[in-house]
């Protein structure tokens, strides 16, 4: 098989051609390794999508159903003896004693790590600008952002540098850079997935999950990701399995389209091409009405107090005390603190951890704290409500196509409103999935359909007739 | 436990118009095999940083796990304060940067504990609730503290380890009576098996917080925390120290200061850790981590099943079953070591059977005064069996009490474990009243003159020295009330 040919396999063909004996696992894996390291080594003429690429292929031979497809991982995750330093420098030269139950539940399943992603550090934004590594390029636009904070595993799918991704979504941060890469990103249940391992961000709200080529790709690496942890308290047993989706029409599935989300702050050429999906739906028989969110248009400010509030105190650790960097100069302890934070956090790492401190300050942790958790508690009741009535949300997955590289850097407000149609699901802790549905100037649109908690299956298989029907093929040129 | 009457202050010296307010908060570290969200056993004195995994020390990306059993340790606890337990508890974060602490935050509970309410004794209970230990710091130089060393280092075996906290309500009013309530609530958790509450190895630790106002007044005066007393001793010393502090401010006009002082029991002195001013702001919020602890029929049951008799139940029963003075049935029951020594004795079914009370009062009197300091008399010569059989041979006056002492000697010094044997081997067996004794009381009065006068001029006191001839020379066989009578009888008087 040709290299071109191997790379156009989606992950769970290329699976398949292994087990048919078409395709080494070795093979494979040397294809996307070469490609992965001419990448890092390119530097800023490249994309910039890894921050570790892996020297060698594993030398058994993979007996499990993933069969050797590799996967490339954001830099969060913790990989035991591998850097992992989720994109800041105050991680720097951090080597984990152990490796994340996501990553090491799918090398049990088949895919060994092909290498680590560049993100925003900590999965702080939505453009992958805030990074020790520096910013990741759009494979569809070089002058563009891939989107965040997964973005170097969003860019390494599309410009098909490794087979499949692994992110973490807290606001958006799967499915955001998924909607502006053009491929297919999935936010699980909160709790499906373990975080035993993911280098916490808001642990109320982090959510590995996959960015692939298709919805299948999807399923079948949250098939091997799923399940109760005993390392991860919060995490659940999923009921059931996942399937791989089947669907290829949408009879009798009611769509629900929350005006809230889908109104003022949307770009044109965004609502027309979700307008077009839309259009899809209804002719494989889906049934469309309006559907009301009426905290929705809240979830935002609720956000950016509860997910500063808890990464001020997940951040608090480093110190310089026991790992990663450590000011050298410092004259006492509160010195040692004060320079090695200053130092080893970016720009919005620091605001957000002021934003958090002062949220949870005595005499402002009612106003702030409690008030943004009775508004969670309403987004969720509102969902609750509308799965009463419709079988899933549908919304634009980010208000725009990717924009350009230093477009919002200097307005964190306008770079936050990227998170406006992905914020309300995480809150309320239900999956979602985007998939490409189309183009505005050029650029891939996201639609992102959401369902309630543990609706994977369901999920999947309205995304996979959708993206059937849509059937976007468009892809960047290769690098 | 000790009556306890108002006025520790003019205990303490004051002038009595003041009374000090004391509540306690204290830390057990729970008997678990495992920390309290992790897998790593609990360290006893094992080299640094051997008995950590990523979650106790804070690596990026761990996450922590509830002990179980921590909860079902608890959760005994709350039922022997007569708690009332939460169905659903959660766990907070309380956020600070200090080197032992390597998350940034300690996870404890806040508003939400496991247990609320309760008392022990006469002290009312404000909450219980589990929470981990922080690592510990060794600073090398000679302050021995964090400023001014030249190196400090972190042993995080200890990092970890489950902690109950047991905070009082301020219903406490004297240094020697917050000492005497800590020691009952050590025999209470003892009993409990739910930790070893060594305050030596810090498996105990006690702070205190106290303040004045005039007495019969409702409301409170400024109060100040006392931290970390590692001992009965400096618990009594640290607060009545604390008390005269405060008792010399308000004499002297001034006002006392929310602080927290440490207790220094080298020096007896008080020095300032912190001010109100300089108090944390901890930043409590809900632990995201862990779900809450919910609590359902079958943990409580297990609980339950767990629990052994409480002292203050004990103390009840012994009164009760086996007739008891009010304070013996206390030192027994508070002491489990002798209670269970004693209950022992009562069940060995020893021939003459002993009456209770008596048997009572030789374990906590004279058995544990001849033991070596803290000696648990199980662990001693003396078989339970023995005593109650020497007890017995008293009651029947068989063996008088000064012989039964040496017998006692005996079976300490393991020269026998036969009261019977040893009293007959040795002629310790209580003399009649016959001529024999008649003689010897006769020589002592001879030998006596000036105190056989002043017993004849009425003086009872006087008669001490004939008795004391007269029990070294029968080596102590003869029943004191028998020589006095005879002693009288010869005297006339």
């Amino acid at each position: 098989m040709s290299t071109t040919d191997i790379l156009d396999l989606s992950a769970a063909a290329a699976a398949a051609a292994i087990g048919g004996g078409s395709l080494s696992a070795t093979e494979l894996f040397e294809a996307y390794r070469d490609r992965a390291a001419s990448d890092r080594a390119a530097g800023d003429a490249g994309l910039n999508c890894f921050t570790w690429v892996a020297a060698d292929a594993p030398s058994e031979p993979v007996d499990a159903p993933l069969a050797g497809v590799p996967v490339a991982v954001k830099d969060l995750f913790c990989t035991e003896g591998v850097p992992s330093q989720a994109g800041s420098r105050i991680l720097e030269g951090y080597l984990p004693p152990y490796t994340a139950t996501a990553v090491s539940r799918l090398r049990a399943g088949g895919a060994p790590l092909l290498a680590k992603t560049n993100q925003d550090e900590f999965a702080m934004g939505s453009s992958n600008e805030n990074s020790a590594f520096g910013p990741v390029r759009n494979p569809w636009d070089r002058e563009r952002v891939p989107g965040g904070s997964s973005g170097g595993s969003a860019a390494a799918v599309a410009a098909g540098l490794a087979p499949w991704a692994l992110g973490t979504d807290t606001g958006g941060s799967v499915r955001q850079p998924a909607a502006l890469c053009g491929i297919v990103g999935l936010k699980p249940t909160y709790g499906a997935v373990s975080r035993y391992g993911m280098i916490a961000f808001a642990s109320s709200l982090d959510q590995a999950g996959p960015l692939t080529r298709d919805v299948t790709d999807a399923a079948l690496m949250l098939r091997h990701m799923v399940g109760r942890d005993p390392c991860d308290a919060t995490s659940l047993a999923f009921p059931g399995e996942i399937e791989l989706p089947t669907a290829e029409r949408l009879d009798g599935i009611r769509l629900g389209v929350p005006q809230e989300l889908t109104g003022e702050g949307i770009e044109r050429g965004v609502l027309d091409a979700f307008a077009a999906a839309i259009e899809q739906a209804k002719e494989l028989g889906a049934e469309v009405s309006d559907v009301h969110l009426p905290h929705a248009p809240h979830a935002l400010s609720a956000y950016y107090v509860l997910a500063p509030a808890e990464c001020s105190s997940n951040l608090a650790r480093y110190d310089g005390v026991r790992y990663g960097m450590r000011a050298t100069d410092a004259h006492d302890l509160l010195d040692m603190y004060m320079r090695t934070r200053h130092d080893g956090f970016g720009a919005e790492v620091k605001r957000r951890i002021m934003l958090g401190t002062y949220a949870l300050s005595s005499g402002y942790y009612e106003a702030y704290y409690g008030r943004a958790q009775r508004v969670r508690t309403r987004i969720s009741e509102d969902f609750r409500t509308a799965f009463e009535q419709i079988d899933f949300v549908v919304t634009p997955t980010a208000p725009s196509v990717a924009f350009r590289l230093g477009e919002k850097t200097a307005d964190p407000l306008a770079m936050y409103l990227n998170d406006y149609c992905t914020v309300p699901m995480s809150l309320a802790g239900i999956p979602a999935i985007s998939i490409p549905c189309g183009h505005s100037e050029g650029l891939p649109v996201g639609l992102q359909i959401a369902g309630p908690a543990f609706s994977e299956n369901r999920l999947l298989d309205a995304a996979r007739a959708l993206e059937r029907s849509i059937a976007f093929d468009a892809r960047p040129a290769r690098v | 436990m000790s009556d306890h009457k108002p006025g520790g202050v003019a205990d303490a010296g004051g002038d009595g118009e003041l009374e000090a307010v004391i509540g306690l908060e204290i830390h057990v570290q729970l008997a678990t095999r495992t920390k309290m969200f992790c897998g790593c056993e609990l360290s006893f004195g094992e080299p640094p940083n051997t008995r950590t995994c990523p979650v106790c020390l804070g690596l990026p990306g761990s996450l922590p796990v509830a002990n179980a059993r921590a909860v079902h340790l608890g959760l005994m606890i709350g039922l022997a304060l007569g708690s009332e337990l939460a169905p659903r508890s959660i766990f907070h974060r309380k956020n600070y940067f200090y080197p032992d602490l390597p998350k940034g935050y300690q996870i404890t509970q806040y508003d939400e504990p496991l247990c609320r309410g309760g008392e022990l004794g006469d002290v009312r209970i404000h909450r219980v609730h589990l929470e981990e230990d922080a690592a510990k710091l060794i600073h090398a130089g000679a302050s021995g503290r964090i400023h001014g060393s030249d190196t400090s280092f972190v042993d995080f075996n200890r990092g970890g380890t489950p902690l109950a906290e047991i905070v009082t309500e301020p219903d406490l009013r004297a240094p020697e009576q917050a000492s005497e309530w800590l020691k009952l609530l050590r025999t209470t958790l003892r009993q409990l098996g739910v930790s070893d509450v060594n305050m030596e190895e810090g498996s105990l630790r006690c702070d205190a917080n106290i303040s004045l106002r005039p007495r019969g007044s409702e409301t409170l005066g400024v109060k100040t925390e006392l931290k970390n007393m590692n001992s009965f001793r400096f618990i009594e010393r640290g607060i009545r120290a604390e008390i005269a502090r405060q008792e010399e401010i308000l004499a002297g006009g001034g006002q006392v200061v929310q602080e927290t002082l440490h207790f220094d029991p080298a020096s007896g002195s008080i020095t300032s850790l912190r001010s109100k001013e300089e108090a944390h702001d901890y930043r409590y919020f809900p632990e995201p981590d862990l779900v809450p602890v919910a609590i359902d029929d079958g943990m409580l049951a297990a609980a339950r099943a767990d629990m052994s008799e409480l002292p203050a139940d004990r103390a009840e029963r012994l009164q009760r079953e086996l007739g008891l003075s009010v304070d013996s049935a206390q030192v027994l029951a508070f002491r489990t070591e002798l209670g269970d020594y004693f209950e022992a004795a009562v069940a060995a079914r020893a021939e003459p059977a002993p009456p209770a009370q008596g048997l009572a009062n030789w374990i906590a009197g004279d058995l544990v005064g001849r033991l070596p300091e803290g000696q648990d008399p199980s662990d001693s010569r003396v078989e339970p069996r023995a005593l109650a059989a020497l007890v017995g041979l008293v009651a029947e006056r068989r063996v008088s009490v000064g012989a039964a002492r040496q017998v006692l000697d005996r079976l300490i010094e393991g020269g026998g474990s036969e009261p019977l044997a040893i009293i007959e081997a040795e002629g310790l067996g209580a003399m009649d009243g016959g001529s024999e004794l008649a003689e010897i009381v006769a020589a002592a009065v001879a030998a006596n003159t000036d105190a056989a006068e002043r017993v004849r001029e009425g003086n009872a006191k006087a008669i001490g020295p004939i008795v004391g001839q007269v029990m070294r020379e029968t080596k102590g066989r003869a029943d004191g009330t028998e020589v006095a009578r005879l002693i009288h009888e010869q005297l006339g008087a």
